[in-house]
């Protein structure tokens, strides 16, 4: 079943970025949102541990990273998304686990 | 008398109202005088970076304020500088905030002081208020 996650807290304040990292399947997204962008910025261990997680893809949301002023920061091998491009990541996927 | 008052940043912008109600209890404060100072630590120092464009969020983009901060006499703010290395950052990737030394003809003089973990304690330790958002 491929699966969408989502993270919406940033990888400094809260443990569910590493958790939804732990947890995630090969052949599964993660979404990042929110605070949850910081994850994607380079020379971050957040970024580190993208880079090192075979199998899963990783996009992050453009307006929650134009929001905090982190566009041009993103790590190598991010997609970034609009917001119709959440809407076809959800309806692409069995399902969505929505990280809290 | 005045008193030493600081106020702690401690999480990012947007993601949460702390940031903006940080930045609106400062203000109120400068009005009453008192030796402000501000402190961004953690995601805190997210809540200065550059370029911050919230038109694809419908939030307001408060950034610019921090700007105005000079005019009402607070002008020490430091960032730590461990939680800008560990988020990838440094003081490039931050707004470059001044103010105006009346004192010296008014030159303008930097607002943003780079501080370690250990000096930042030092000058927390010398505080009469700490107040933490």
């Amino acid at each position: 079943m491929a699966t969408l996650h989502t993270v919406n807290k940033s990888p400094f304040d809260s443990s569910t970025f590493n958790e939804c990292l732990g947890l995630a399947k090969s052949g599964s997204t993660v979404l990042l949102f929110e605070d949850g962008v910081y994850a994607a910025t380079a020379g971050t261990k957040p970024a580190e541990a993208i880079a090192n997680a075979d199998g899963v893809t990783f996009a992050v949301l453009g307006p929650d990273l134009k929001a905090r002023g982190v566009e041009g920061k993103i790590a190598d091998g991010i997609k970034v998304v609009d917001y119709d491009g959440f809407v076809d990541l959800v309806a692409e996927h069995d399902k969505v686990h929505a990280w809290l | 008398m005045a008193k030493k008052f600081m106020y702690m940043n401690t999480k990012a912008p947007y993601g949460s109202i702390y940031a903006l109600e940080s930045l609106e209890v400062v203000l109120i404060g400068a009005a009453f005088e008192q030796d402000v100072s501000l402190a961004f630590i953690g995601d805190g120092v997210y809540q200065l970076t550059k370029d911050q464009s919230t038109d694809g969020i419908g939030m307001k983009n408060f950034s610019p304020t921090y700007s105005a901060l000079g005019d009402y006499d607070v002008n020490k703010i430091y960032v730590e500088k461990e939680s800008l290395e560990e988020r990838g950052l440094s003081l490039d990737d931050l707004q470059h905030l001044t103010w105006e030394d009346e004192d010296e003809d008014w030159a303008e003089k930097d607002s943003i002081r780079l501080v370690s973990r250990a000096e930042l304690a030092d000058v927390i330790d010398d505080q009469d208020v700490v107040l933490s958002f």
